[in-house]
């Protein structure tokens, strides 16, 4: 298996949520410490469940395809639903073979999407 | 032969295989790799003559501390100190910066100031922001100029009676830049303050003289220049040093110790307590005894021609931006730039998968990186044992990164 996969080569390039989502309900970023990497994620919610969902950020390739396809298995899922995604259900959706040195740039849309959801305040 | 050609044979870790390809280190401003010589130099420490140092009344002691000792004096002559007494052995440039900054913070007051620059390493720049906090002084900072140097004429109106400390990277880490320390070290005693050089991306690199040199304080790492990790260098003029109370206490830093107080040990000890880094000592002396055997104008020399070649080679790849100087005669052996639409991460690992280390991301260097408007970079740097081929296999992988994502 290739570090960067078929998979995130196609959602660097062509990602399906990246950009601006405007009047979101809820949003939050954060920063990889590893890198200064940083992800904004934003969303919608409807009933309780993610209607709509965007990222945004300056990010590497690893970063910005986890984000996507994040928000990819969330749409119409209610907010708890992403309690139950763990690192190992991204990884398996990018087919990728992520060295432990990268696997935070896998989890830091799930941990900005966590703070979202949550209700965190973004730290100036 | 060029110098890389003459030396690769002596660093065993350079036969290596990396991803199916043989291994194009280019990492050593982050940690160089070691020669044999060093290696066998540790590895004989320890199988002949290891035990502690200094109060060990036994055949073994006695060898321990004349190796840990003539490692210093090796040191001395090495960087050009006026005297043995001005070196002290520290875990490395990060601890001697914040053994200087902690020391020479007992003696600041509200309302003092510390000089620093924009293009500093974290760890220039968070001790002084630690001890600022804790004793209500101000951290100012120099900015660049045209993204690379300093702006001598901002110094000049930062600088003033306030000023305690001037802390300054002899070279950028990042950027290569050669900062004018001698220039800033005159200003900067004239205007009453203490001169700390970090000199982590120098020492490997140039022929020091510190006697001559102006600095109060010179910091450095033994693993950045062929040595071990776990052991660097604090020199220090010995004035200087003379009217500093020692950062930390523990064994060897006294002569007798009461209950309730105690007598301080002589310099250098003075300022190393608890049991020192021997082996890495060795070490290090082993690595000073490699480099003044190639001589270090003649280092020096070879690693300016990569980085010219490599500066030139990465200018003509279209999308490719460099930053710090360009002319290699005014940068140290480092080489920072991004391909456009890539995350230096990305670029990274994909060098990776063809057996090139290369460092990519902030550096340590975050401030720097805000100032420049970037995330990250993806960085060169050179060593002995580099080769134009090195440049030559970088030079065309970066090209092709374009296309790889």
């Amino acid at each position: 298996m290739a570090l960067y996969s078929n998979v995130i080569r196609e959602r660097f390039r062509h990602p399906r949520f990246r950009g601006a989502l405007p009047e979101p309900d809820a949003e939050y970023e954060d920063v990889n410490p590893l890198c200064g990497d940083r992800i904004r994620m934003a969303c919608r919610l409807a009933d309780g469940r993610i209607a709509d969902a965007r990222f945004t950020g300056d990010s590497c390739a690893i970063a910005a395809a986890s984000a996507d396809v994040l928000i990819e298995m969330m749409l119409g899922q209610p907010a708890e639903f992403l309690q139950t995604i763990d690192p190992s259900r991204v990884l398996e959706r990018l087919d990728a073979d992520i060295r432990p040195s990268r696997m935070k740039c896998v989890t830091l849309p799930l941990t900005v999407l966590l703070g979202a959801l949550g209700g965190k305040e973004v730290a100036r | 032969m060029t110098l890389g050609e003459l030396t690769r044979r002596d660093f065993p870790i350079l036969n290596r295989v990396v991803n199916g390809h043989p291994l194009t280190y280019l990492d050593s401003a982050a940690s160089s790799q070691k020669p044999s010589a060093v290696i066998e130099a540790i590895q004989h420490y320890y199988e002949w003559s290891h035990a502690n140092v200094h109060r060990s009344i036994h055949t073994l002691g006695e060898e321990a501390t004349e190796l840990y000792e003539a490692a210093r004096d090796a040191v001395r002559g090495f960087v050009g100190a006026g005297a043995r007494e001005e070196i002290i052995f520290t875990r490395g440039t990060t601890e001697g910066l914040n053994l200087i900054a902690q020391t020479l913070g007992r003696t600041l007051r509200p309302g003092d100031e510390i000089l620093v620059s924009e293009m500093e390493h974290h760890s220039n720049l968070v001790p002084w922001q630690m001890l600022c906090r804790d004793r209500g002084a101000a951290l100012r900072a120099v900015p660049l100029l045209e993204g690379a140097y300093l702006d001598m004429a901002a110094f000049d109106r930062l600088l003033s009676s306030r000023t305690r400390v001037v802390a300054v990277a002899h070279v950028s880490n990042v950027l290569g830049t050669i900062n004018p320390v001698a220039d800033i070290a005159e200003k900067a005693h004239a205007a009453g303050a203490v001169v700390v050089v970090d000199g982590a991306q120098a020492a490997p690199h140039v022929s020091l003289d510190l006697r001559t040199s102006a600095a109060d304080f010179y910091v450095f790492s033994g693993h950045k220049m062929l040595g071990p990790t776990g052991i660097g260098v604090l020199y220090g003029r010995r004035e200087r040093l003379d009217a500093l109370e020692p950062a930390w206490g523990g064994s060897e830093m006294i002569k007798e110790v009461w209950i309730d107080h105690a007598q301080l040990n002589d310099l250098p000890w003075r300022f190393e307590p608890g049991t020192p880094p021997i082996a890495e000592a060795v070490g290090l002396h082993a690595a000073i005894e490699y480099l003044s055997k190639l001589g270090m104008e003649r280092v020096l020399a070879h690693e300016q021609s990569l980085t010219a070649g490599c500066l030139d080679a990465l200018a003509r790849i279209p999308g490719v931006t460099i930053y710090g100087p360009v002319n290699a005669e005014l940068k140290g052996a480092v080489v920072a730039f991004n391909v456009e639409g890539l995350h230096p991460h990305d670029g990274a690992a994909l060098l990776d998968q063809r057996g090139i280390a290369v460092r990519a991301g902030h550096h340590c260097a975050q401030p720097l990186m805000k100032r420049l408007g970037i995330a990250g970079t993806l960085r060169a740097s050179f060593s002995v044992y580099n080769t134009a081929d090195d440049v030559a296999r970088l030079a065309a992988a970066v090209a092709e990164l374009p296309g790889e994502l």
